[in-house]
């Protein structure tokens, strides 16, 4: 274990030492500054309230175009995976919507709905509820039959049944496609807001790309990367450890 | 006292019923699987289904459970039904206790310790299922039977791939628990001294589409 997040720890300070060795090959502080170049910029953004004012933006937009794209994606994952008349239906929009760009989907949103906040979320809910809905259907077609008859003969209550027979057979799908959403929405947020907000990471992003402004591009990039990493380790992480408490009992 | 005196006036309403099942046909696509089936079981008798592997038992059992709707025939069951398969089928995500109050919302904590203690797995309630032993986790799936005070409750081969120790204790436990609960029984076995040792009525699943074969009743079988 601690073995583990030691290999982990040297990784990472390998990779710092990487960027070090090539900042002062590069010896050009305009393409590729220090580590230590950017510890003063970077308290500098965060003592007038800027860096943590984005940071707030981007993680809104994030959680709530993650809970929008995993309460449809879990909703229509089950009903088609339950359902296989409903699962023959719209599964040919599934590959539709699968296989269309992200930026596409970001592009049309602006276009139709304005380069409002409303666009900006449901493009990315839209990016991600096929994924989250293809990761469900699976988990939904191996339900136990064993225990859907057991609960049936029983006569279980609906609501019963579904926190605690069927959501705890989807945990590790749930806990899967929590995951990868988490991954895929935050990349999607930056693009969002890179294209057409005028707040958060992405946005910042945009703006010293303009200016061409490495260092404060890569200040605004790593601190919201630390955050998702954060999140990961502090939320998901546990939760994951949490469900699967049974497995390892 | 109250809930007992409901209880007894329930059953006396009961007490006449009698599962029906009168089946005419059943097929997966075109195969036929079921031809004419039709026998009646009253409260407080068991009956055991005897036939070969791949017959149409467990199908035949799908349908008497209501689990298995697409069927040409009327079977007529009571509400209150409990059911063993051949696996245990827990809910392994949850505790021993709630195995038996998630499925039984009525059944107090006490009881289901009670009940626990009946079948010999008291003090395994904060465990989950998967901590127990095959033939532990076989007493729990019949615990979760018998603690709903079922009006019909059906088993599907519940002593097979056991050791023939553990078998034996299943086979003492569910005949002192039928014996208890009086529920009627109708169970799917292979081995005909399984079925009289339950004081069962043996039926003989037959043929394909498989029926029920016509044969002399001993003295030893009647009720
Ligand atoms: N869901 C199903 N779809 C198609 N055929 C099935 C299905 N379930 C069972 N069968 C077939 O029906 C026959 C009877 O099966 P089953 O009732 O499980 O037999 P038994 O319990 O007596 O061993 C077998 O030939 C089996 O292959
Ligand atoms: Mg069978």
């Amino acid at each position: 274990m601690t073995g583990k997040a030691l290999v982990t720890a040297f990784s990472l300070i390998g990779l710092l030492g990487l960027w070090i060795v090539a900042a002062t090959l590069t010896a050009d502080a305009t393409i590729l500054p220090t580590p230590l170049a950017l510890v003063g910029p970077f308290l500098q953004e965060l003592q007038s309230g800027e860096l943590l004012f984005h940071l707030g933006q981007t993680l809104l937009r994030v959680v709530w175009a993650f809970v929008l794209a995993m309460g449809i994606g879990l909703a229509l994952g089950l009903l088609m995976g339950r359902f296989p008349a409903v699962d023959r239906w719209l599964d040919p929009w599934l590959v539709v919507f699968l296989n269309l760009p992200a930026l596409v989907l970001i592009v049309l949103c602006y276009l139709w709905i304005g380069l409002n906040e409303t666009a900006a979320i449901l493009a990315v809910t839209l990016n991600k509820v096929p994924n989250v809905t293809t990761m469900i259907r699976e988990g939904a077609r191996s339900f136990d039959p064993n225990l859907d008859a057991m609960a049936k003969v029983y006569r279980m209550p609906a609501s019963t049944r579904l926190r605690h027979v069927l959501l705890p057979q989807l945990a590790p799908f749930i806990a899967a496609a929590a995951r990868s959403g988490i991954a895929v929405i935050w990349k999607i947020v930056l693009v969002v807001e890179f294209l057409g907000r005028s707040s958060g990471i992405g946005f910042k992003i945009h703006l010293y790309f303009q200016l061409f402004d490495v260092r404060m591009v890569l200040i605004y990039a790593l601190s919201f990367i630390i955050v998702m990493l954060v999140v990961e380790w502090s939320l998901l992480q546990p939760w994951e450890r949490r469900v699967r408490r049974w497995r390892t009992a | 006292m109250v809930a007992a005196a409901t209880l007894g006036a329930a059953r006396a309403a009961l007490a006449h019923r009698m599962i029906r099942v009168d089946i005419t046909r059943k097929a997966y696509g075109r195969t036929p699987v079921l031809g004419r089936i039709a026998f009646e079981i009253r409260r407080g008798e068991t009956v055991a289904i005897l036939g070969p592997s791949g017959i149409g038992k467990s199908t035949l059992l799908r349908l008497i459970a209501g689990i298995d709707s697409k069927f040409d025939g009327h079977i007529e069951r009571p509400d209150k039904m409990a059911i063993v398969f051949q696996e245990p089928t827990l809910l392994l995500w949850r505790s021993v206790l709630q195995n038996l109050t998630l499925v039984h919302p009525d059944l107090s904590e006490h009881a289901a310790l009670a009940m626990l203690d009946k079948v010999g797995i008291a003090g395994k309630a904060e465990m989950f299922p998967g901590q127990l032993s095959l033939g532990q986790q076989r007493r729990l799936a019949l615990a979760r039977a018998f603690a709903g005070d079922p009006a019909f409750l059906i088993m599907d081969e519940p002593f097979v791939s056991l050791d023939p120790k553990t078998a034996e204790g299943m086979l003492a436990l569910t005949e002192a628990l039928i014996a208890e609960v009086r529920p009627a029984t109708l169970f799917v076995t292979h081995a005909r001294s399984e079925a009289e040792r339950l004081h069962a009525r043996i039926l003989e699943l037959r043929g394909t589409p498989a029926a029920l074969a016509p044969r002399l009743v001993t003295g030893k079988e009647r009720p």
